[in-house]
């Protein structure tokens, strides 16, 4: 099997080498902002892949995170399942709550698929606060210590250490990105491409648009619920605040600071981001005017990003 | 238990909740039918009406109907020049790109959220109706000022059928809506039309705002639920279709103020969320008349 874009694979590669040996440089508190950044940073690729790739903008993907977070944490809270299984039915929460509510917003295009998006994702958050008796509705639900650890193939997990947690974060990480790697450098990627570039055209090439769509859109939204599913597991915490919308407004921060189309974009994006974010909220309560700033200015004049700006100017295999 | 004084009370309470509706929804949809676009800081726009009232309320003395009087003119022209300013500043130079638009409409209604948070501060605040009479009804007293919403709003509604019918200025909006290109040959300064629409799409949503807020108080998140319902309203009435936003105001005002008393104010939402999506799913133009897609 020949390897596409040889440079850009190389570079993800030297990118999860350094993030791997950050753990023995950082101290502890970055440790656990950066295990944070994983995990936001992976429900960002999957939106990007959606909205980079395909150009299709969803306003409502707190919702899938919110259906892997939960999926995960109501079945390990209430069904005493194991960790590594919930894990696995908070994946499927997030592609099969994809492909349901897909196969209806896809009818729709543009504006009205932002507006269907953020209609959905408002009837799950408004769900997860009407049945509070079941979900903790805003307070939440914190999962029991026993599921604070787990064993896998005979290998003792313990979910407290902060180690532990950095480096399965960056496990699924890695599994996510070169997933993604080959899905997006792949023919599949090019069709997705396509979808965004000129989908009369490529209807007219005899694909099934509506099928990519309905593909790219699953996808993105099996990865979201993988992120929602690990942040619920690893932090032993659930709650309705993850399903709001400003969750879907500041996953499409990540990607547009990052770079929308552009591979590592979306944790250039979540880095930057959550770090600024941190530091502001320490300052002031009134952090999300930041937020509001960044969107314009970022409409304004960076409607590329940081990773898409640098490809157009320098570095063409970016992507 | 009779049930009669009960419906009678929802009734009441869904036509005020209507008639605030049909204002900020009009605002929403008139913006949406000439300029194409989806406003999300109409929200804000609405809340900063509130907080204008209150704000009125607190520097002039007096009897409380004037300082009324006062913010029912004032804070909409204030919210009018910042919306038109916007629309100079941001939105213009985007070309009105309907996502970019919605992007940066979301900026706009964080940094107005967020500086009215640090101004105003988190605190909801009550402001003094302009004047107290009660309505006796066989089971209830129901205030008068809550009647006066509703003729305020109507009487608006009115005036605005007819500018648009009837006006130099209407007419400049309905043959730019109607195309964009023609108009701008014929000579129509469509940038300006643009932004004299954003404005007044604002002042509407202001001025229910003003309405709003000795009923309920003002607070810096107040935005977001009318946000919400406008467009839950836009969408059934039909995008841009005057006529069908009123409609549909009525029509979801009403059954929401019902919905409410005899159920959980949260289940009407989910409700009502679930029929504007599907709504925009299966028949996109609407649930009245036949006014442009997105």
């Amino acid at each position: 099997m020949t390897i596409p874009n040889k440079k850009l694979f190389a570079l993800c590669l030297v990118v999860l080498a350094l993030l791997f040996m950050a753990q023995f440089v950082l101290s502890n508190y970055l440790v656990l902002a950066l295990t944070r950044i994983l995990i936001l940073a992976i429900f960002a690729m999957g939106y990007n892949m959606l909205m980079g790739y395909t150009g299709l903008l969803s306003l409502g993907h707190a919702m899938f995170f919110a259906a892997g977070l939960y999926a995960a944490g109501l079945a390990n809270y209430y069904g005493g399942v194991s960790l590594p299984i919930a894990f696995v039915i908070g994946i499927l929460g997030g592609g099969v709550l994809a492909f349901v509510i897909g196969l209806l917003a896809l009818r729709t295009q543009t504006v009205s698929f932002m507006i269907v998006t953020l209609m959905f994702a408002q009837v799950a958050y408004l769900l997860t606060l009407y049945f509070s008796n079941v979900t903790g509705g805003d307070q939440g639900l914190t999962l029991p210590t026993a599921s604070r650890s787990f064993s896998l193939f005979g290998l003792a997990v313990d979910l407290t250490s902060p180690m532990v947690r950095f480096n399965i974060a960056l496990t699924l990480f890695a599994v996510v990105l070169i997933g993604l790697f080959a899905v997006t450098q792949g023919p599949l990627g090019r069709l997705f491409v396509a979808v965004r570039e000129n989908i009369n055209r490529t209807e007219m090439l005899g694909f099934d648009t509506y099928r990519i769509r309905l593909l790219a859109f699953t996808i993105s939204g099996a990865i979201s619920g993988l992120a929602g599913a690990l942040y619920g597991l690893m932090f032993g915490f659930i709650g309705s605040s993850f399903a709001e919308f400003r969750s879907s407004i500041e996953v499409l921060l990540f990607t547009l600071v990052g770079g929308p189309g552009t591979l590592l974009g979306p944790l250039v994006g979540t880095g930057v981001m959550t770090m600024l974010i941190d530091r502001l909220s320490g300052m002031t309560s009134a952090y999300l005017i930041v937020v509001g700033v960044l969107l314009i200015v970022i409409n304004l004049w960076f409607p590329k990003g940081i990773l898409g700006t640098i490809r157009d100017r320098w570095v063409p295999w970016l992507k | 238990m009779d049930i009669a004084p009960y419906l009678l009370l929802a009734t009441l309470e869904g036509l005020v909740q209507a008639s605030v509706l049909m204002l900020t929804a009009l605002g929403l949809s008139l913006v949406f039918g000439v300029m194409r676009v989806v406003n999300v800081a109409h929200g804000e726009f609405y809340m900063l009406g509130a907080v204008g009232a209150w704000l009125c309320a607190t520097l002039i003395p007096g009897h409380p109907a004037i300082s009324f009087a006062v913010a029912l003119i004032v804070a909409p022209l204030i919210v009018g020049l910042l919306a038109a300013l916007a629309d100079r500043a941001i939105l213009q130079r985007i070309n009105y790109n309907p996502e970019a638009t919605i992007v940066s409409t979301i900026g706009i209604s964080y940094i107005i959220q967020q500086l009215t948070l640090m101004t105003f501060g988190p605190d909801a605040r009550a402001v003094d109706p302009p004047f107290y009479y009660n309505i006796r009804f066989p089971w209830f007293g129901y205030s008068s000022y809550k009647f006066f919403i509703i003729g305020v709003a109507v009487a608006l509604v009115a005036t605005l059928w007819l500018l648009m019918k009837h006006s130099k200025m209407g007419l400049l909006m309905r043959a730019t809506q109607y195309d964009r290109e023609t108009a701008l040959n014929f000579g129509i300064p469509v940038g300006r039309v643009y932004s004299a629409v954003f404005a007044f799409g604002a002042m509407m949503a202001a001025v229910a705002g003003v309405l709003v807020v000795p009923n309920s108080q003002a607070h810096y998140l107040m935005g977001h639920d009318p946000l919400l319902m406008s467009f839950i309203v836009v969408i059934v009435g039909g995008l841009g279709s005057i006529p069908g936003t009123i409609a549909a105001a009525v029509l979801i005002g009403l059954s929401d103020g019902l919905l409410s008393v005899f159920f959980s104010p949260t289940l009407a939402k989910i409700a009502s969320t679930l029929l504007v999506a599907l709504v925009l799913v299966f028949k996109p133009q609407g649930l009245f008349g036949k006014a442009g897609r997105i």
